[in-house]
């Protein structure tokens, strides 16, 4: 695009600053007027995408049910090195808070957070609350605690609490992970039946990476012919694509179902065939879930695969095969490598959309099906466990954001410039 | 223009089995939204072939459905108001986007397009978590922004096309025949920069209109958008008025289809006129 100046006063006096120094501010508020139309549209995207998602970033971290409900334990458990027990101030500490959160009926909302950390810490931490009749006397409140449940001499129950004094904690972080901190803040690995984090990552990954290879395998011969046709045939053809571009997701999921059910056209028609007996279970598994995401996402494989098939210049074909090359040999060494960047740009954008994908897993997939955005979701609308929910959502955006960044480089170095190459 | 005209048997066989496998992917990619459409059109309650017969109650269902027409109103006010919204921050931003030269230009740039690429779902959440607070759940104004939020990277996409093949000196010519920068801009800048423009908006609309996750999030049920009821309607039983919904949507899509064509197509007049 044009860097040069706009039209400048024709007419320069003697007696004006030189031309160099106006042309410099002339460029300097064409600069600011540039920013000044952008700046509309970076404040709205503060308020409606970059602010919420720094407070979903920071939801991740953020630890502030003890602090509130119980500020004086918090306060006094910073001071207890975590072998042992704690003094008896932190005791007596714990034994107001309570009385307090009682009256105000705010225990639930540490037992909850508590119970993340250790499962039993709501029931103790609520019958404590509910069982505690009066301030222990001074210097008998560990004693008092004690004696409504023996778990306040245990070290691990004070452990998790020191775990959740705040303010910031990397507790659902860990979890996310399947990590956990043990009672001297090591970190290490949550138990095998606890661990499900992981799993669900790793399916997700699975899945994004078999899409991408779906994709890639049926998307380059469609990429290779609509390249190469005679212009008239290849737009009819590329309106196929279009086509199932344009049509809402909604409405392909839905027509994948009816497709594949146990009693639905595909099944009718291998029965019918001959193929088979029985009906094949082919929706609400993983089946359903490629079949559906790959239909969804193949024209983001074909578009990029396209733009780059078409600017290789048939000469090097040519050329390799004047020099003897078989075609074959040919079409390796000297037409795939110029396609690699539409392959990479085209990959990356199927794998960045399919572990992003909630809607289609949803409703085609079954339980073990689920991919990571489901279980964000869950976690936000259905327990309400809004720190794991926002640190699983952290891990996913970090992986979109590498996964983003390394697409972004590409498509600027590559041909393909979505029209935004400067 | 056929590049790779066959000339032996081992390159003839290739390119029949591209055109072979080609043929295939086209009907996975079509077949599953024509195979819907006789469906719709049955008489019976069953989504299955050969049709019982003919009839158009499932459209009836849906015309007269409350749910679903106040389904198709809400789709259209936050489709329209969340378009118009995004067609003149985008617009604004590819202009500036187009003169602007700094450093900070590739960061600003992948801030405006990551509403693109970051998993709807996150956004959804970090939503429901802001707006909850502020009020603006439970009511358009949520719906509005958010899907604003999402659509305005394509207008950016779209503007910002169109002035690449945009010469300046048409600017510059205006300017220098006496225009003011708002008139050169009106009677020069803008009637180039329509198509991008509307088929920016085209790509806004369809991406509110084909919108879930946030509706989901942050909607009630006065607010539930079509797809919303899909989703909903998807989730407890598959019955034929969906497919009625769906037939309806895919004509909506083919529309937009070739109107974005023609848009395309009157772009590439327009550039390949340009000096």
């Amino acid at each position: 695009m044009g860097g040069e100046v706009t039209a400048l006063p024709v007419a320069a006096g003697p007696a004006g600053p030189s031309l160099k120094v106006r042309l410099r501010r002339a460029e300097r508020a064409r600069q600011w007027r540039a920013f000044a139309l952008v700046g509309p549209l970076l404040l709205f995207l503060a308020f409606t995408f970059l602010i919420p998602l720094a407070g979903m970033l920071w939801r991740s971290v953020d630890d502030w049910e003890v602090p509130q409900v119980l500020p004086r334990t918090a306060a006094a458990i910073g001071g207890w090195d975590g072998a042992g027990l704690p003094a008896e101030p932190v005791y007596a500490a714990l034994a107001e808070d309570l009385m307090q959160a009682y009256r105000e009926r705010s225990t639930a909302v540490a037992a909850k957070r508590l119970n993340y950390a250790q499962q039993g810490f709501r029931t103790l931490l609520m019958s404590t609350a509910r069982q505690l009749k009066a301030m222990p006397p001074d210097g008998g409140a560990r004693d008092a605690l004690a004696a409504i449940d023996p778990a306040w001499t245990e070290r691990s129950t004070w452990a998790a609490i020191r775990g959740a004094r705040g303010p910031a904690t990397d507790f659902y972080l860990l979890a996310a992970l399947d990590l956990r901190r043990d009672l001297d803040g090591a970190v290490v690995s949550a138990p095998e039946d606890q661990s499900i984090y992981r799993d669900v990552f790793l399916r997700t990954f699975t899945i994004g990476a078999g899409v991408t290879a779906l994709c890639l395998i049926l998307g380059f011969p469609v990429a290779y012919l609509l390249a190469n046709l005679p212009a008239r045939q290849s737009n009819l053809l590329m309106i196929f694509v279009l086509l199932s571009f344009w049509t809402s997701l909604l409405v392909r999921t839905c027509a994948w179902i009816v497709l594949l059910q146990s009693n639905g056209i595909v099944n009718d028609a291998l029965r019918w065939v001959g193929l088979i007996d029985e009906p094949l279970r082919m929706i609400y598994n993983r089946v359903g879930v490629y079949v559906a995401m790959t239909h969804v996402l193949m024209p983001f494989m074909i578009l990029p695969l396209y733009s780059v098939m078409k600017g290789i210049p048939p000469a090097y074909m040519r050329a390799a095969a004047s020099l003897g090359a078989p075609p074959a040999v040919a079409f390796v060494r000297v037409y795939l490598p110029q396609t690699l960047p539409g392959i990479a740009a085209g990959s990356l954008l199927v794998f960045i959309l399919g572990i992003g994908y909630y809607i289609t897993p949803a409703l085609v997939g079954g339980a073990g099906d689920q991919m990571i955005s489901s279980l964000i979701a869950f976690y936000t609308t259905d327990t309400v466990n809004w720190g794991l929910a926002s640190a699983l959502g952290a891990v996913l955006l970090v992986a979109t954001s590498v996964l983003g960044v390394v697409y972004g480089r590409l498509v600027q170095a590559g041909a393909t410039s979505g029209g935004l190459k400067s | 223009m056929s590049n790779h005209a066959p000339r032996t048997t081992g390159q003839r066989f290739a390119w029949g089995a591209t055109v072979v496998v080609s043929a295939l992917v086209f009907a996975f990619l079509v077949a599953p939204i024509l195979a819907i459409v006789p469906l719709s059109f049955s008489s019976g309650s069953f989504l299955t072939y050969p049709l019982p017969g003919f009839s158009l109650r499932w459209y009836q269902d849906f015309l007269q459905s409350d749910r679903w027409m106040l389904s198709v109103k809400n789709s259209f006010i936050i489709g329209i108001a969340s378009t118009l919204l995004a067609m003149l921050l985008g617009t604004l931003a590819a202009l500036g986007l187009s003169t602007w030269k700094s450093r900070w230009k590739a960061v600003v740039l992948a801030v405006v397009l990551s509403p693109m690429v970051v998993p709807v779902v996150i956004t959804g959440v970090g939503l429901y978590f802001f707006f909850a607070p502020l009020g603006l759940t439970g009511n358009y104004w949520g719906l509005i922004l958010a899907h604003t939020a999402l659509a305005t990277p394509f207008v950016v996409v779209t503007v910002s096309a169109t002035l690449q093949g945009f010469d300046m000196n048409l600017v510059r010519a205006a300017a220098s025949l006496g225009a003011s920068p708002v008139v050169a801009f009106r009677r020069v800048t803008l009637p180039l920069i329509l198509p991008g423009m509307a088929s920016g908006g085209l790509f806004a609309f369809a991406t509110s209109f084909d919108e879930v996750v946030t509706v989901l999030f942050l909607a009630g049920p006065e607010q539930r958008t079509l797809p919303r009821e899909m989703f909903a309607g998807i989730r407890e039983n598959i019955s034929p008025t969906i497919t009625a919904v769906a037939v309806i949507l895919t004509a909506l899509s083919i529309i937009l289809l070739v109107v974005m064509e023609a848009l395309r197509r009157r772009t590439e007049r327009l550039r390949g006129n340009a000096p």
